[in-house]
């Protein structure tokens, strides 16, 4: 009995009572339809869900520069100035699991616009890179600071909602000066409210402005004062609270350093340093490929040697990653048990219809026996029937699934995405189910005597 | 050919032995045409069963061929049937919304021999024609009068070239005048092709169409009339 001989008895057989086959192919329509409908609706919320945790910052690797230490005394993390915008520039050209990349040179002082004052606890100057690593880039009003002030060093600023409050009143801000340190800067953007991280800081209270601009003006801080600094630090306990009063005045506390210092100690020449670098992964599971890509390269931008320490740390959002990957799990256990669900219920359809089609053609398996048709021919066509049935089922299920979320999609407007693991799955799955649940009926129909099925009325 | 040695048939219902047969000795040989009369509930049904492989014995031997047949499986039995053994029922039993041509081809989706598609429908439409339907291929058996089903139902039993056809009551659903004619074509099929008929019926007129009658009564042969002397010519 060869393959093509049983398809076209399942077929025929099938044929013979269309309605019932329709009916009976129903439930695996409705099931593989749901199994599909479900799972792409579930992989539209895996991805928002992930966008949304993307826009928290799951995806956002800090690098910051290592601990300096003189003497003995570490200064912690960030103390050491190894970081460069150009380094930067390189993780962006040459990691190439990483989205987007913002060098960051922090500051905190005061702002002010008319008679008003304020300090934020954001003042980060950046690139307008910095947008799309924060998942940012939708503006409340106004537009980003471009590539091009940064390099011109252009005064311009972007602020969030939380300075518009408190500097403006919440009246517009475009176009008004802020001064920081007495230097005037244009807002040209309001950045739309994203709230509060999940430590509680406030995310609004942010300004931004090109780094150039901070680095050089504001800031102003060069590798010297902060190697004084360090230096200071260990010998000395004078009082440094004084140059403030005078914000404008970069006055130095320190006794000048005199010629034969200066010579004694000279300054290693480097370019510019940045607090730190904020990158973006292209997504939560490039995350390792994107840490080991750029410690590699950061240490041979920063000559280390083999068994030198790294001068630099990366810092990973492991608990938002860990919240996002079993939230998605959760959903996706969650639509496999509707799926099963939905499945079995359809299996056990068709094995009723199968029951049913065997006693009624009691005669029929009867005769087949007898002109020579052996138990096993009879499993088999019986078999095959079902199988025909839900493969049908699934084929149409899947057409009425990716209907169904089509319509899902553009009526409800919930986000769905086409998965062709889903379409393999249910394929596979309902002809499983066909197996499953056709077997008893067909085993039954083998088992039957000839005799007893020739005369069954 | 067909070689019954003291067979017997037991059937248990419940509790209760209800013997069918008890002791039929039977010798058929190649090329006869056997009648099996007896009133029903004689045991006749059953012996065509046990001889026909789709019944086995209590007890007893049963020679197919030179082979002891009585003690085989299920698939065995499905095999030999298939080689053997043609059947031709009382009520027909075609395939319903399946053509006359189909119906016939039927048998040989379960043989081991390897025909292509075009050889089975030749052989399936080449005993259509022998049996008087070669018009009516692709006609469903509800299309078919009773008489032309059951020849359908002939071609069907032919269609893997059996040594024996069994006829279970094959006129018993017909008129008399369509009777005459199957009669006919079983003889003529005896005489020509050389295939061992065996007949049940309870209709003497019906028996005498056979070379031999054999008379069952309460699962024994009552008599065996050798050669029946009303040999017509076809």
């Amino acid at each position: 009995m060869n393959w093509r001989g049983i398809l076209r008895t399942a077929l025929n057989a099938l044929r013979r009572n269309v309605m019932r086959t329709m009916l009976t192919t129903l439930g695996i329509v409705i099931g593989v339809a749901a199994v599909i409908t479900m799972m792409e609706i579930g992989n539209g919320a895996t991805i928002a869900i992930q966008r949304t945790m993307a826009s928290m910052g799951a995806n956002t690797l800090v690098v910051v520069p290592g601990a300096a230490s003189t003497g003995g005394i570490n200064f912690g993390m960030g103390s050491i100035m190894t970081l460069t915008p150009q380094d930067a520039d390189a993780i962006i050209k040459e990691v190439p699991a990483i989205r987007s990349v913002a060098p960051i040179v922090r500051a905190r002082t005061q702002l002010v616009f008319a008679n008003r004052n304020y300090v934020p606890t954001y003042l980060y100057g950046t690139t307008p890179a910095f947008l799309e690593v924060r998942d940012w880039t939708n503006l409340d009003s106004g537009e980003a600071f471009t590539d091009h002030d940064v390099l011109n060093v252009n005064k311009v600023c972007m602020v969030g909602q939380t300075i518009v409050r408190q500097l403006f009143g919440g009246e517009s801000p475009i176009g008004k000066e802020i001064r920081i340190r007495n230097v005037a800067f244009k807002v040209i953007g309001v950045l739309s409210p994203k709230g509060a991280n999940m430590m509680g800081m406030d995310q609004d209270d942010i300004l931004l402005a090109p780094w150039t601009t901070i680095k050089y003006r504001v800031v102003a801080s060069s590798l010297s004062a902060a190697n004084q600094s360090s230096t200071n630090a260990a010998n000395g306990n004078e009082v440094t609270s004084l140059n403030q009063v005078y914000p404008n005045l970069q006055q130095s506390l320190y006794p000048a350093a005199s010629a034969t210092e200066q010579a004694d100690t000279p300054q290693p020449i480097r370019f510019t340093n940045v607090d730190q670098i904020l990158t973006a992964a292209q997504s939560a599971g490039q995350i390792p490929a994107a840490i080991q890509e750029m410690t590699s390269l950061l240490r041979e931008r920063h000559h280390l040697l083999t068994g030198d320490e790294n001068d630099f740390s990366i810092r990973d959002m492991t608990e938002i990653t860990k919240a996002m990957s079993s939230t998605t799990e959760l959903i996706t256990k969650l639509l496999l048990c509707v799926a099963m669900i939905s499945l079995i219920v359809g299996g056990i359809g068709i094995m009723n219809i199968m029951l049913v089609s065997v006693t009624e053609r009691t005669r029929e398996i009867g005769l087949r026996m007898a002109v020579g048709a052996e138990p096993a021919d009879i499993l088999r066509q019986f078999l095959t029937e079902a199988i025909v049935l839900c493969l049908l089922g699934g084929t149409m299920g899947i057409v009425l699934g990716r209907c169904a979320s089509y319509v899902v999609t553009s009526v409800l407007h919930w986000p769905t995405a086409a998965s062709v693991g889903a379409i393999v799955v249910s394929v596979v799955v309902s002809a499983v189910v066909g197996v499953v649940f056709g077997f008893y009926p067909a085993w039954k129909a083998s088992r039957l005597d000839p005799i007893d099925a020739l005369r069954y009325e | 050919m067909i070689e019954l040695r003291d067979i017997h048939k037991t059937y248990r219902l419940g509790e209760v032995d209800l013997p069918v047969l008890m002791g039929v000795s039977l010798n058929v040989l190649r090329g006869e045409f056997v009648a099996l009369m007896g009133a029903s509930g004689s045991g006749k049904s059953t012996l065509m069963n046990i001889v026909g492989c789709l019944d086995r014995p209590t007890s007893g031997e049963y020679w197919l061929d030179g082979m002891e047949i009585s003690r085989l499986n299920a698939t065995e039995q499905a095999r030999l049937r298939n080689r053997f053994i043609g059947f031709v029922f009382q009520t027909f039993n075609l395939l319903p919304r399946t053509t006359a041509l189909e119906n016939v081809m039927m048998p040989l989706l379960y043989t081991k021999e390897n025909l292509s598609e075009g050889q089975k429908k030749q052989r399936a439409a080449r005993l259509l024609e022998k049996v008087g339907l070669g018009d009516r291929f692709d006609h469903l058996p509800s299309q078919l009068s009773g008489g032309q089903q059951q020849r359908v139902a002939i071609a069907r039993s032919l269609i893997n070239h059996p040594q024996v056809l069994l006829a279970d009551e094959p006129t018993g659903n017909l008129d008399s005048r369509t009777n005459e004619e199957l009669l006919q074509m079983f003889q003529k099929l005896n005489n020509t092709e050389d295939i061992t008929i065996i007949l049940v019926t309870h209709d003497p007129g019906v028996a005498q169409h056979a070379k031999r009658i054999i008379n069952i009564k309460d699962g024994l042969i009552e008599k065996r009339s050798d050669m029946l002397e009303s040999q017509k010519p076809v």
